[in-house]
């Protein structure tokens, strides 16, 4: 028996098509009420991950908790999930009360229980003008919301969602993002999440866990994997545009390449090292202007490409002979050739190892 | 002064008269147009209006009967009983060949071994003639050669199966063939169809805890109505124009027991030479036909309009 405290526990998850093995030896422990977001991009075994834990795929080897039960060979019904998916899934001969009441008749519930279920899962996601209509006369938005009421009449513990808002446009994806937020702060299940927008997982996730070939990279809260990453991937993975990354050599605490030098003294050094590294500073933690005076390397660039983007401009540089994107402010007056006074100083960098691209 | 000039704009560019427009296409279409309207539409008048005469051999326009011919149609008991086994077969056949397809389909449909080789078999039927399928099927349900003579080989001495011999029940005899050779097609259409629904469908299912045959009957089935009604239209022209099937089965018999209105057609235009009954037989079989179509269309045309 696992820890009563997590609300799903994945120990030692295996999972293999023939020789291909998609999942590796997989550990995760998702906390009571906890919205966890698999991130990673496509092919990364995220949305293999969810199927697994649903139920909805045989796994090669290693166990599955859900409630502190091992359901690792339960059907998915009996597993106590929802499950929401990119297409929608809706059963599309169906009003969206039936598709809404269709699996609780089916499991033979009393008439008055489902109609409760299903009119307070309506009013929670406010779709009941919508109740007598069929899917073909729902726009996305109302279809996907139609499809989280369908998990959410099922009373069940755990929601897994696998990539709910890729099929919607830009901003019905942005006011459905926040709905589904309000929604977990409501209802406090635990949701686990799977999706390659890692605007969705900043936003929604307690925590994220970043997958690459079947292994979580790093698992922890969203602030955590943005300020320090805890590899490389990791690091270029978040951010958008994302890290500027030079490659030198650490040798008496500085940082070396190129002409530049950069004094180690500020950064949280997990060990000490020496030897080539990676360094990376995000866009956003460049100083500009007057504010770089008080950093710990100052230098003057040559502003290349200027993107703006109305809250913020996007300047291309280059530094070191790397490609050197810059955030500064939308309302600054920066032409394509102005000189940029910029800065960065060491607490405000990452650093990894050259060799194993760990956090250093 | 801005609208005067929009006038002048649109009079000086003319718009290219809408007949010259796509002219290619409409050139390819016309050997098209003219088969359907001279073949389809005219031999169909014509054969109705011949239907009305006391036409032998050839026709003969001016022996005006008037409803005479049909008349002796329907007091003739061979047409009876042609409509009666039409009915029977037709209902059957119908029933059969789209529940086995249907069957058949969602068993292949499991992901299982072997699919494309199963497939095949099940649809290698398909690929026979009529008369072939009709002179296998004749000589499995032949009595001294078939079934029959197997099990009673066995030691069953008693075991009585021949259908062809029995006026009674040589229909079904011939409704096994014909459903033999054809839910292997319906099967192939309806595998098409399963095909073409999200696997998200079924995962949602599973996840609601809803047994694959619940899904299969509420929301698959409904999921494939095109694919359901042209199945359907398939089958039921099969069924109608049955004919060579009969023909290496049992040629009739006995008796008129197996006899059906193709069949029945054909042998009063071109045996008994007697075309105005003939025309008028098939202009009656052109009526069943119009009633399986105008449905269909009216379902798949009309129903558009609304969605």
């Amino acid at each position: 028996m696992t820890d009563q405290k997590f609300s799903v526990s994945v120990k030692n998850l295996d999972l293999r098509f023939g020789s291909l093995r998609v999942l590796k030896d997989l550990n995760l422990d998702i906390h009571e009420g906890e919205f966890l977001v698999l991130l990673g991009s496509s092919g990364c075994g995220k949305s293999t991950l969810l199927n697994c834990i649903a139920g909805l795929l045989d796994i090669t080897d290693g166990q599955i908790f859900i409630k502190g039960k091992n359901v690792t060979w339960a059907e998915p019904s009996e597993r106590g999930i929802g499950m929401v998916f990119q297409s929608y899934a809706l059963y599309p001969q169906m009003t969206v009360e039936g598709n809404m009441s269709f699996g609780l008749k089916n499991a033979r519930l009393p008439k008055a229980e489902i109609k409760e279920r299903v009119d307070r899962a309506a009013e929670v996601l406010q779709i009941e003008p919508l109740m007598k209509r069929k899917p073909a006369a729902l726009s996305g938005g109302q279809r996907q919301r139609v499809a989280i009421g369908r998990a959410l009449v099922r009373d069940v513990d755990v929601f897994l969602f696998d990539e709910p808002l890729s099929n919607l446009d830009a901003k019905l994806r942005a006011d459905l993002r926040v709905e589904l937020k309000q929604l977990h702060q409501r209802i406090k299940n635990t949701m686990i999440y799977v999706t390659h927008d890692q605007v969705e997982a900043m936003t929604l996730a307690d925590r994220i866990a970043i997958m690459k070939d079947g292994l979580i990279q790093q698992l922890a809260t969203p602030e955590e994997i943005y300020n320090r990453p805890s590899n490389l991937y990791v690091a270029d993975f978040i951010g958008s545009p994302a890290m500027n990354l030079f490659k030198g050599e650490i040798a008496n605490n500085t940082f070396s390449l190129d002409g530049l030098s950069l004094s180690l003294d500020g950064y949280d050094f997990a060990a000490p090292f020496t030897g080539t590294a990676w360094l990376g500073i995000r866009p956003e933690h460049v100083a500009i202007g007057e504010n770089a005076a008080a950093a710990d390397v100052q230098m003057d660039v040559t502003a290349e490409v200027v993107d703006p983007l109305g809250s913020d401009t996007l300047v291309l540089a280059h530094v070191a002979g790397e490609r050197f994107w810059l955030r500064i402010s939308g309302q600054a007056d920066t032409k394509q050739g102005d000189q940029i006074r910029i800065g960065f100083s060491a607490r405000d960098v990452s650093l990894f190892d050259a060799a194993t691209e760990a956090r250093l | 002064m801005s609208s005067t000039d929009a006038g002048q704009l649109d009079t000086a560019m003319k718009r290219p008269p809408r007949l010259l427009k796509n002219l290619a296409a409409k050139f390819a279409a016309v050997p098209m147009v003219l088969i359907a309207l001279v073949i389809f539409v005219g031999c169909t008048i014509w054969t109705i209006y011949h239907s009305f005469t006391r036409s032998r051999l050839l026709p003969a326009p001016e022996k005006w009967v008037g409803l005479e011919n049909y008349e002796r149609l329907w007091s003739e008991s061979r047409w009876l009983i042609s409509i009666e086994n039409l009915a029977i077969y037709g209902f059957f056949s119908l029933i059969l060949s789209l529940s086995i397809g249907f069957i058949l389909a969602a068993l292949l449909d499991r992901k299982i071994r072997f699919e494309n080789t199963i497939r095949t078999i099940i649809l290698y039927p398909f690929a026979l003639s009529f008369v072939v399928t009709g002179l296998a099927w004749q000589w499995i349900l032949n009595p001294q050669l078939g079934l029959q003579n197997v099990v009673r080989n066995w030691g069953w001495e008693t075991f009585t199966f021949d259908p062809l011999n029995n006026a009674e029940i040589v229909i079904y005899g011939i409704l096994i063939a014909g459903i033999w050779q054809g839910s292997g097609f319906v099967m192939v259409l309806l595998l098409a169809g399963m095909r073409g629904i999200d696997e998200d469908i079924w995962k949602a299912s599973r996840v609601e805890g809803i047994p694959a045959w619940k899904t299969y009957i509420f929301i698959v089935m409904p999921m494939m109505r095109p694919v359901f009604v042209t199945a359907i239209v398939i089958i039921a022209s099969g069924i109608i124009k049955v004919y060579d099937l009969v023909v290496a089965q049992t040629s009739g018999g006995p008796g008129i027991a197996s006899e059906v209105p193709a069949k029945y057609v054909i042998e009063k235009m071109f045996f008994s030479q007697n075309l105005g009954l003939g025309f008028a037989a098939s202009t009656m079989m052109l009526l069943s036909v119009l009633i399986v179509l105008i449905p269909w269309a009216y379902l798949e045309f009309g129903g558009k309009k609304n969605g």
